[in-house]
């Protein structure tokens, strides 16, 4: 990757930045609700969408089960089985963006490993996520060093490419990722993988200041967030929006059989977080 | 230890790759500890203390060098001259242990206090619990719950050394999975903790370590033919699971005309259930690397079989992917049974139980010897011993022992 490219950086999709530029102008942060892409199934999987979107998640982050999950702590872990059990792939993965996307103008985010990816082929993966309506994608085992042929084809095909800034990341290190991301950047909150917790570390408090400092991109925290008192702690440090991942999952493992105790327990929770 | 092959030079990402395979495919999160590790590795390697330590650990504590035995019986049987590199004498009973004493002192040069590793056999667990114990550095192995069941005595011997087993359910409870959960620890805990990874694979600059330190069997075996036949020997054979035996003997001779040998877990053979990745795999993303993978089209990882469970493994050290790529090694793969009968073969011939995974470089050895020519000098890498194995054979041959 090229310094080069850096600066001529090419516009996202849009969605993304007018999602946290509306949640701006009228004076909150945003909800960015995670769900696993057909967990526990895909009925049900496009239910739990539309649930989160209706109790007002700002922007969905949608998990593609992966085999080996290295990121993902127990909770996801089950998801990814259970979705790939159920016949989750990269072909109904994609039908499911469509369907989901037919229904409602929230931005969508993919958090995806480079093995699926690169098995699609890398270039046709952006091209048939950005036709079925993705807008952001992460790739959870993509560090900035390996990342020139992804966020080419996050450029050409009009994707956001969304990075992680973890604890560890050194203040050079910060600058370079900046430079290459768009849409926003996903400050991990601990070292550890995904899961959720109750705390709020200083260390994270520090790191959002800290990252602030290096771009205007919007800034939200994740990685075992699941209570209303750690999201308040983040917002008044400055955050944009909190990502919630395990915490909505495990309303699918506690209520599985049932898609509409699912659909329930979901709404019920993000309508908890989102109370004024 | 100094690195004198391909890829690995420069600042550049060019330098954590092998051709265009390797790299560094993980979390944001373990960067930061990649590159401590590599500037530690790069100081330590080039630091006399650290490397006559290492040479003293390997002599005196683990009991290198090793011999380069000939074997008669064998030799009339297949037509050609066979030795075999005994690194099955070692302690520990496996070639695991040469990493592992070099992870750990890097690990103690590095001032970390924890030891975490994966394992599937539990060769490579038990290692690291030996070399944890007579540095003083705490261990907890992952190991897969189907793994801890099929290795029970190696669990008992970790526990013995006085390691934690962490029994992992996750996924296929194998070593793939083992790996995944050590991974996830040391994200967690990569402060004060290093992750003695047990072969060439996972993220730069593990595969490049974990060659290096193994090339001291090459290395060995170079001097020893010399001394003993006075030529290099015509082909060198040896066993791959994630491939750092087998690496271990090859780089030294890999810019020498002698004809390389991987071979690969063939399984119930390469149309059913198998473990042999450069043979039936394609590129992919595993565990930090890309390299060689037993995946589907969409890109998840599949089941790898093999009836030893050192070889049971889908992924493979993106070295091995370049050097299969470039036509350097050449990779096959022998069926379960194949090396069952090798186990029985050398035991019986020469008074030399391998391991099963060994056993699958001798069972090759047996296909290829009667083609070669009388003179021809060939060298089989029995990297680890067979105690370990005695229940599975048990089970499978019963009577028929
Ligand atoms: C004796 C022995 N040989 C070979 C292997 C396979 O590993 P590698 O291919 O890294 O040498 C193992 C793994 O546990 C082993 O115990």
């Amino acid at each position: 990757m090229t310094e080069q490219n850096a600066g001529e950086k090419k516009t996202s999709s849009g969605k993304i930045a007018a999602a946290f530029e509306k949640g701006k102008k009228e004076g909150r942060p945003l909800f960015i609700g995670f769900t696993v892409a057909g967990d526990p199934d895909y009925d049900t999987s496009r239910r739990i969408a539309r649930a989160m979107i209706e109790a007002g998640t700002d922007i969905l982050e949608l998990g593609v089960p992966f085999s080996d999950p290295v990121a993902d702590g127990p909770t996801i872990q089950l998801a990814d089985g259970r979705a790939i059990r159920s016949g989750m792939n990269t072909d109904r993965l994609f039908s499911l963006v469509t369907d989901i996307v037919r229904e409602s103008d929230v931005p969508l985010v993919l958090l995806v490993y480079a093995n699926m990816v690169y098995r699609r082929g890398i270039d046709r993966f952006y091209r048939e996520a950005a036709a079925a309506g993705v807008n952001g994608i992460l790739v959870a085992d993509v560090p900035v060093e390996e990342a020139a042929e992804y966020i080419a084809a996050a450029d050409a095909h009009g994707i956001d490419p969304i990075m992680m800034v973890t604890p560890t990341t050194s203040p050079d290190r910060i600058q370079k990722i900046v430079s290459y991301a768009r849409g926003f950047i996903y400050l991990v909150t601990v070292c550890g993988v995904t899961g959720a917790r109750d705390i709020v570390a200083p260390e994270s408090i520090a790191l959002l200041k800290t990252v602030r400092n290096h771009t205007n991109l919007p800034l939200a925290p994740g990685f075992g967030i699941s209570t209303r008192m750690q999201a308040d702690a983040y917002y008044s440090a400055g955050a944009d929006g909190v990502i919630v991942g395990s915490a909505i999952v495990q309303k699918v493992e506690e209520n599985i059989g049932d898609a509409d105790a699912i659909c329930s327990a979901v709404t019920a929770y993000i309508a908890g977080m989102k109370r004024k | 230890m100094t690195n004198t092959g391909t890829g690995n030079t420069g600042t550049s990402r060019e330098r954590t790759l092998f051709g265009q395979y390797g790299g560094q495919y993980v979390p944001e999160t373990l960067m930061a500890a990649l590159s401590e590790l590599e500037d530690a590795y790069l100081h330590a390697s080039n630091d006399p203390a650290f490397c006559a330590e290492l040479d003293l650990y390997l002599q005196e504590f683990a009991g290198r060098k090793t011999p380069l035995t000939y074997c008669p019986r064998v030799s009339a049987d297949l037509g050609c001259r066979v030795y075999l590199k005994r690194e099955d004498l070692l302690h520990s009973g496996a070639h695991k242990i040469n990493n592992a004493l070099g992870q750990a002192l890097l690990a103690r040069y590095m001032g970390k206090k924890r030891l975490i590793a994966e394992t599937g056999a539990g060769q490579h667990g038990v290692a690291t619990a030996i070399v944890g114990a007579a540095l003083n550095l705490s261990v907890d192995v992952f190991m897969g719950e189907t793994d801890c069941v099929r290795q029970a005595l190696n669990v008992a011997r970790m526990k013995m050394l006085g390691a934690r087993v962490i029994p992992v359910s996750c996924g296929t409870k194998t070593l793939k999975d083992a790996t995944n959960e050590a991974l996830r620890n040391w994200v967690a805990t990569v402060g004060h903790t290093h992750y003695l990874i047990g072969s060439v694979v996972g993220p730069y600059p593990f595969p490049r370590i974990v060659r290096d330190f193994q090339s001291v069997i090459g290395k060995e075996t170079r001097e020893q033919i010399l001394q003993k036949e006075g030529r290099l020997p015509d082909c060198i054979i040896a066993c791959v699971g994630g491939g750092s035996n087998a690496i271990g003997i090859f780089y030294p001779f890999l810019h020498d005309d002698v004809a390389l040998w991987g071979v690969e877990a063939g399984g119930e053979g390469l149309s059913a259930r198998h473990g042999a990745t450069l043979c039936k795999g394609t590129p992919g993303i595993l565990h930090g690397a890309f390299s060689y993978l037993l995946s589907d089209n969409y890109g998840q990882v599949t089941e790898s079989h093999s009836i030893s469970a050192g070889l049971d493994y889908p992924g493979v050290g993106p070295e091995h992917a370049m050097l299969k790529d470039a036509g350097r090694v050449r990779y096959e793969a022998v069926t379960d049974t194949e090396a069952l009968d090798a186990f029985l073969y050398l035991s019986r011939m020469e008074g030399i139980v391998p391991a099963l995974e060994s056993s699958h470089a001798i069972a090759y050895a047996r296909k290829l010897g009667p083609e070669l020519p009388e003179n021809h000098i060939m060298i089989i890498n029995l990297s680890g011993r067979g105690d370990k194995d005695v229940g599975t054979v048990m089970q499978i041959m019963g009577d028929r022992l």
